[in-house]
């Protein structure tokens, strides 16, 4: 497109008819086509589409290779490697934060199980801590229901002992006051004396 | 003038330049060059500059564009293809802002310039023709056969393969020039509609609602299409690559 106004008259007649073209370009374009050469060239192509127009070829290519030389070696020495430059280090920084990460998870996860070990150990420690005192307590009262069963017994054992000793005590009596109560009872019926020997052999022989 | 839709593919010389009778002026197309590359590198340059761990948004554009150039290469040809990242990424970044400022009112597209197409497709072949032979030898002409074709059929297929690898920079050059001249032309006529249209009065501003809406919908259309040509380009370029880093390798 045109930029400026002399320029767009001069364009303009180049699509009318030649005569009145030349007139106009000479006259109204002092700035591109001041150059008897160029005026002349622009009129000659004038019917030409101008994509075709082949007179502007060479201009267009050196610009072309000018332009786009400069643009490749800006992009290649300067824009691309500093631009490839922030991927790869962002790339490297999440690679890395990621490692992180994992390695966090993996202590975190380590404590865990360490914790869940202490506890279970705590759980049995405490188990058998408990089991202890019950097996402790039940020893203590089995060991003094013992002891006073024994206390009993010997004192069950004590009075039949004494018991019996009483018991033969006054069994023993019993031959005694026999024989004294037999010998009355003969003095009594019989009267006079009695031999004592006689008398006892004769109760011992009744107590078999 | 105004309802030419030609006349904005008009090459104004600004600052004329003979050289041996030859016409190198710095002319409105060279100008809008300048602009694509100095666009492109600001851009790229600025956005970078910070080399933010956490991108800013436009920081994040540039890093799509290079991502997104390195993925479409490494996926057509290979890690080996890298090699030519810079010359890909360069090629679509001009080809992809030259469309771009050319959806400009009043701004030049220089891709509408068939020889502007035609030299870059022509780079693009050249890379691959002198690469291709430089780093194969006469293997790089294992580009023309292709593997598992029985032989009396290869006397048909060699010939296609020569005949669509000649054709290439035609093709290439051509798909984004007549892309980017139609797209143009045609918003022209829709918008010159619009102006001719409105000057016959009431009926005329109604009925120009027409054209309107057209050249409204057609300037998305063709900023897609100017995106999209850019992407064709570049993934030509990439497929055309491949052949010379492994020819005989389809």
């Amino acid at each position: 497109m045109f930029v400026s106004s002399a320029q767009a008259a001069s364009t303009t007649a180049q699509n009318e008819t030649p005569a009145h073209a030349e007139t106009a370009a000479t006259g109204a374009a002092p700035d591109a086509h001041g150059t008897a050469t160029h005026s002349e060239t622009g009129v000659a192509h004038k019917s030409v589409f101008p994509p075709f127009d082949s007179s502007h070829f060479a201009s267009q290519l050196l610009w072309l290779a000018l332009t786009f030389a400069f643009f490749y070696l800006f992009l290649s020495r300067v824009v691309l490697p500093r631009i490839g430059g922030i991927i790869e280090t962002r790339r490297d920084r999440i690679a890395t934060d990621l490692d992180q990460a994992a390695r966090m998870k993996q202590e975190s996860d380590e404590a865990l199980a360490a914790y869940e070990q202490e506890l279970a150990e705590a759980k049995q420690k405490a188990g058998s801590i408990a089991q202890k005192a019950r097996d402790e307590s039940k020893a203590k009262a089995d060991a003094e229901t013992a002891e006073i069963s024994a206390a009993l017994e010997k004192k069950l054992a004590d009075a039949e002992a004494s018991i019996a000793s009483i018991k033969d005590k006054a069994m023993a009596g019993v031959g005694a006051i026999a024989e004294e109560t037999a010998t009355e009872i003969v003095k009594k019926i019989i009267g006079g004396t009695v031999d004592k020997a006689s008398v006892s052999a004769a109760v011992k022989a009744v107590r078999g | 003038m105004a309802n030419d839709p030609i006349h904005q593919f008009q090459i104004a010389r600004w600052i004329p330049i003979d050289v041996g009778g030859i016409d190198l002026s710095f002319t409105n197309s060279s100008a809008f060059m300048v602009a694509t590359v100095a666009v492109a590198s600001a851009f790229l340059y600025l956005t970078s500059s910070n080399r933010g761990l956490i991108p800013t948004r436009l920081q994040s554009v540039s890093e799509m564009a290079y991502e997104f150039v390195a993925s479409t290469l490494r996926d057509s040809a290979g890690t080996a293809g890298m090699k030519f990242f810079p010359f890909v990424f360069s090629l679509f970044m001009f080809v992809l802002v030259a469309n771009m400022l050319g959806m400009f009112p009043y701004f030049y597209t220089i891709t509408s310039q068939i020889i502007v197409t035609f030299a870059l497709a022509i780079l693009v072949i050249g890379t691959v023709l002198v690469y291709g032979f430089a780093k194969h030898g006469f293997k790089f002409l294992g580009v023309f056969v292709p593997s598992g074709v029985p032989a009396p059929l290869l006397l048909l297929v060699v010939p296609i393969e020569i005949i669509s690898f000649l054709s290439r920079p035609i093709s290439l050059s051509v798909r984004l020039f007549a892309n980017m001249l139609a797209g143009h032309i045609t918003l022209k006529v829709f918008a010159g509609f619009v102006v001719s249209l409105g000057s016959l009065g009431a009926v005329g501003i109604g009925g120009a609602i027409l054209p309107l809406a057209m050249t409204v919908a057609l300037t998305g259309l063709e900023f897609l299409v100017a995106f999209l040509q850019a992407y064709v380009f570049t993934v030509l370029t990439c497929m055309y690559l491949n052949d010379a880093v492994h020819p005989g390798g389809h």
